[in-house]
């Protein structure tokens, strides 16, 4: 830049000459040299001043002076490295949680579905009685796809599909997916090798094909190419594999992975074609473009309508549910990340008000400093600029480290807390969340680097050297103090928010499930693939013997089979109606309950409390009398008042059963929903009662143990010594089922307890710093008073009741904040009021205590002032 | 001290303009130095009229940069190396239009304030 210092030695030639003549003329007008001198530049002004907002015209300056400011604030920072290690932690802290969980929101909320126009997608379901989003049977499904007007395309899919693999290594099970044609088309989504499946190829009867994942192409068969054409075994039957799926294809919602894709006519379930029947079947489907939601409601409305009326018996009151496919996916995400992203922001906030009131220290100690720089000619703008140079310059190393710890501690935090978001494979950090780092340590820099910059604003030049440099305004000890407070208050709401949602969590543990979760460990099993054909005598026979080798195996204390339901994990409802009461003239109009196909031990198992006449024994089998058992609430609700033992009630299948005892109700909707459901009547009969046609391969197993987390191994291997094709998966303890059925809300609570922590730790580092500040200022003072006879612990006293009353402050107005924030969370609370006084007033005292314990630190100090010292400081 | 500067200072933000186009006027007569203005333009509105020297080398660096004024370094009567500043054709031009416009101004303010006169 010579030009630049060519103009400015031009400019100081200048403003010599002005007063040189200035000064000449004096002088000739009689006056001495020395005084005509002195009389010039008095008229002149502050000749930097001058200079300074002349240089401004040259234009070209704001970036000379932003690397002159950058330049002097590296300086600083690096003459402070204390100071600046604290600010840059704290900041890197605040920022690195924001963008974090910033990440996350991205991956999960702001990032559109992963397919083309997917505003255009909507979830299928059939609306009934007892369930507002249920099942679509397939012949439903058929006559949908053939009757709107405003789709597009729909398709149907069955995620909980489980096959036994066999011919390809050890037998196993694998998780797979039913779908009808046009699946992949819809979603856009294009096999990698192969092609999808053809119209027609998803119907009853057609030749049975398979698309397979990209990740299973890979563990089976090495991706290799000639893979098209072969066959794969699944549950006994051959499938040609037609295609391979991308590996990043991820059925969304879904938080298992699906292996295999087989079209849904292929399902040998009987009940498929029955119109009537509560399959779990989903449906995904396209608007036709410019069609809204509303208007594909109404055409839906018109085609459930009309297939009312025509199959009343199994279709009235059934209605369709078409819900916007993001809202159906990630709606129930929403609120709770929202609530998460608050709380983080606070934690920013706190570490911005702890660096700002460091700074505010610090400026204190600058102030002579920035006389001297105004004296020589800094405008005041110009010092407002270096501060706040300096503070973004904290910012953004602050930030540039926060993102490193944010990289590296979203990927972990999702490792350890899997199963709760979907979608968390694709948080990353990317374009958009860097962007929101930048903007978040800029403005993080500004905030808090405005409060002292202004505050350091008008400089009173004459009285600041006067003083010599010993500084300190009561302005400035105001702002300190309102900061302080403002940090309690924050740390207050977010103590209040941890401390709700572990009360939620206590509360969730103690509610009693109605079975024994710590003794019970349940896994999925199958009988060989070469036993589907097999008679219903040989299967029963097939399944006593399985039975009896779990039962041998050490440590087993109890086996039993379970079909239908299982309580907290899939659900499963038989219809009936009372003996005595005509039949129903549609399905709809009968009583539901849900069912549980178990094993003459299972009640013992489980552990739940029988009430009333006997469960089951091992001789109500297949030759005796058909029986049920019924719980409580099913007791309550159809024979109120008087005894349910010895009633009959008919299945729609057509069944008669006799109960023969009442049992407890188990919550199978999840510890804190169950209650507020309306379908909770439960229906037991014995597993080997089970009808010969629902009798299939498969069945879940329930053991009771000791150690329920330890058995299964054993287990395995009886398994794997009857035979290589006999398969049994998916082990889990109860009690792992009950954490994962509360799995989102203590991810909630840990990452709230988290930024509750910070948040307390930065409080108490904030009020600790200006409390030893202001003891540190009052040195003399104290000094003083201790010299005139003032006992330590007055002196004690005087230090405490100052940072006492900030923190004091500070819990009122978090109290206040707290009750109208902790509405926001209402939804994630369960057996806690969202104003519980309880946390509320215990949090306010603990903040207190901790506020108190580190004011103690500088109160020591302060009382161990040596007078004489203090004094002498002078 | 600091407030009678900064009451100071307001003053003369509100006469820019003016200062600019009290400049241009001063330069008609002939080329002149930084300090020569300050004292015509004293001088000329008697001694009413003090131009604070940390608007007056700003407005003189903006003239310039506007190409309405060009400086040159030459030595004055006295000997002395000066800065001298002169006005341009488009400064002439400029100066001309800004006079024009200030005549209708005061004219205009002068009604106003004296309507009996008009």
């Amino acid at each position: 830049m010579w030009w630049r210092k060519a103009r400015e030695a031009d400019l100081d030639q200048e403003v010599r000459a002005h007063l040189d003549m200035a000064t000449q003329e004096r002088v000739e007008r009689g006056a001495a040299q020395k005084e005509a001198e002195r009389a010039a530049r008095r008229e002149f002004g502050n000749m930097g001043l001058i200079k300074e907002s002349t240089r401004d015209v040259w234009g070209g300056g704001s970036l000379d002076r932003l690397m002159q400011d950058l330049r002097f604030g590296v300086r600083m920072i690096a003459k402070s490295p204390g100071f600046a290690a604290v600010a840059i932690l704290t900041l890197a802290l605040g920022i690195g949680a924001n963008t974090a969980l910033f990440s996350v929101v991205n991956g999960v909320l702001l990032n559109p579905l992963p397919y083309p126009e997917p505003e255009q997608l909507v979830e299928l379901r059939e609306s009934k009685p007892n369930f507002a989003t249920g099942s679509i049977s397939y012949p439903n499904f058929m006559d949908w796809q053939k009757d709107n007007r405003t789709f597009a395309s729909m398709a149907i899919v069955r995620g909980n599909g489980s096959f036994i693999l066999t011919g390809l290594g050890e037998a196993e099970q694998v998780d797979g997916v039913f779908v009808s044609s046009g699946f992949f088309e819809q979603l856009g989504v294009n096999p990698v090798l192969g092609r999808a499946f053809a119209p027609g190829e998803d119907r009853i009867g057609a030749a049975p094909t398979v698309m397979i994942t990209g990740g299973f192409w890979k563990r089976k068969f090495g991706s290799a190419q000639d893979v098209l054409g072969k066959s794969l075994t699944l549950d006994g039957r051959d499938y040609t594999i037609i295609g391979i799926i991308p590996a990043t294809f991820d059925l969304l919602g879904s938080l298992r992975t699906r292996e295999v894709y087989v079209p849904i006519g292929q399902w040998s379930n009987p009940l498929l074609m029955n119109r009537a029947a509560g399959l779990g079947i989903g449906g995904i489907g396209r608007l036709k473009p410019g069609v809204t939601v509303q208007q594909a409601r109404a055409d839906m409305e018109r085609v459930t309508q009309n297939l009312a009326a025509a199959y009343p018996e199994a279709d009235k009151s059934i209605g369709a549910a078409v819900i916007p496919l993001r809202k159906w996916l990630l709606g129930s995400v929403e609120p709770f990340l929202l609530v998460l992203f608050v709380a983080v922001g606070f934690v920013l906030l706190i570490a911005c008000v702890n660096v700002a009131n460091l700074l505010l220290a610090r400026s204190t100690g600058r102030a002579h400093e920035f006389a001297i720089r105004s004296a020589l000619g800094a405008g005041q703008g110009r010092i407002v600029r270096q501060l706040l140079t300096e503070s973004v310059l904290l910012a953004a190393m602050g930030g540039g480290l926060g993102v490193l710890l944010a990289a590296a501690g979203t990927r972990a935090a999702l490792d350890v807390l899997p199963m709760t978001l979907p979608r968390a494979a694709d948080v990353a950090v990317d374009v958009r969340v860097l962007v929101f780092a930048g903007a978040v340590s800029l403005l993080a820099g500004i905030c808090f680097g405005l409060v002292p910059a202004l505050k350091t604003r008008k400089p009173d030049v004459h009285e600041t050297l006067k003083e010599g440099g010993r500084g300190g305004s009561g302005t400035r000890h105001r702002a300190q103090a309102a900061l302080v407070a403002a940090e309690m208050a924050l740390a207050l709401v977010l103590l209040i928010g941890a401390g709700l949602m572990m009360r939620t969590l206590a509360a969730l543990w103690n509610v009693n499930p109605g079975f024994e979760a710590n003794k019970v460990m349940t896994f999925g099993f199958s009988l060989p693939p070469s036993m589907t054909n097999a008679s219903p005598e040989a299967i029963r026979a097939a399944f006593r013997e399985v039975h009896d080798r779990f039962q041998a195996v050490p440590g087993v204390q109890g086996v039993a089979f379970s079909w239908g339901a299982t309580p907290l994990q899939g659900d499963d409802e038989w219809l009936f109606w009372i003996d005595g009461q005509p039949k129903p003239a549609s399905e709809s109009e009968m009583n539901w309950a849900i069912d549980y196909v178990v094993d003459y031990d299972y009640l013992r198992i489980m552990g739940i409390p029988l009430k009333s006449g006997r469960f089951f024994t091992a001789q109500d089998d297949e030759h005796a009398a058909r029986v049920a058992v019924v719980d409580e609430v099913l007791a309550n609700q159809f024979f109120a008042g008087q005894s349910a033992m010895g009633k009959r009630l008919h299945l729609s299948g057509g069944e008669i059963l006799e109960i023969v005892g009442v049992v407890g109700h188990v919550k199978q909707w999840g510890l804190d929903t169950d209650d507020k459901e309306t379908l909770r009547a439960q229906l037991y009969t014995p597993f080997m009662q089970l009808p010969t046609k629902g009798i299939g391969g498969g069945a879940g197993v329930v053991v009771r143990s000791d150690q329920p987390a330890t058995v299964f191994p054993s287990i395995r291997q009886a398994n794997n010594q009857m035979s290589s094709e006999q398969v049994v998966f998916g082990a889990q303890t109860m009690n792992e089922v009950i954490a994962s059925s509360i799995a989102r809300r203590r991810f909630s609570m840990i990452l709230l307890g988290i930024f509750a922590g910070l948040a307390l730790l930065l409080a108490s580092i904030g009020i600790y710093g200006v409390v030893s500040y202001l003891a540190g200022q009052r040195t003399h003072e104290i000094g003083v008073r201790m010299a005139m006879g003032a006992q330590r612990k007055d002196v004690m006293r005087l230090v405490l009741s100052q940072g006492l009353k900030m923190a004091l402050l500070g819990v009122a107005m978090g109290l206040a904040a707290a009750l109208a924030l902790t509405r926001l969370m209402a939804d994630m609370l369960y057996g806690v009021d969202a104003s519980d006084p309880l946390t509320f007033a215990g949090l306010a005292v603990i903040l207190t205590l901790v506020s108190i314990a580190a004011c103690y630190i500088p109160a020591r100090r302060a009382v161990k002032v040596d007078p004489i010292v203090a004094l002498r400081y002078e | 001290m600091v407030e009678k500067k900064e009451k100071y200072q307001n003053r003369i933000e509100l006469l820019q303009g003016t200062l600019d186009l009290l400049i241009l006027q001063t330069l008609q007569w002939g080329p002149q130095h930084g300090y020569g203005i300050s004292v015509a333009i004293r001088n000329r509105s008697g001694e009413i009229l003090q131009v604070d020297t940390g608007s007056l080398y700003p407005a003189l660096h903006r003239l310039e940069k506007q190409k309405w004024i060009k400086a040159e370094w030459k030595v004055s009567e006295n000997k002395q190396r000066a800065k001298y500043y002169q006005l341009t054709a488009a400064g002439k031009k400029h100066l001309s239009r800004e006079r024009s416009k200030w005549s209708r101004l005061s004219d205009a303010i002068a009604g106003v304030l004296n309507p009996e006169q008009m």
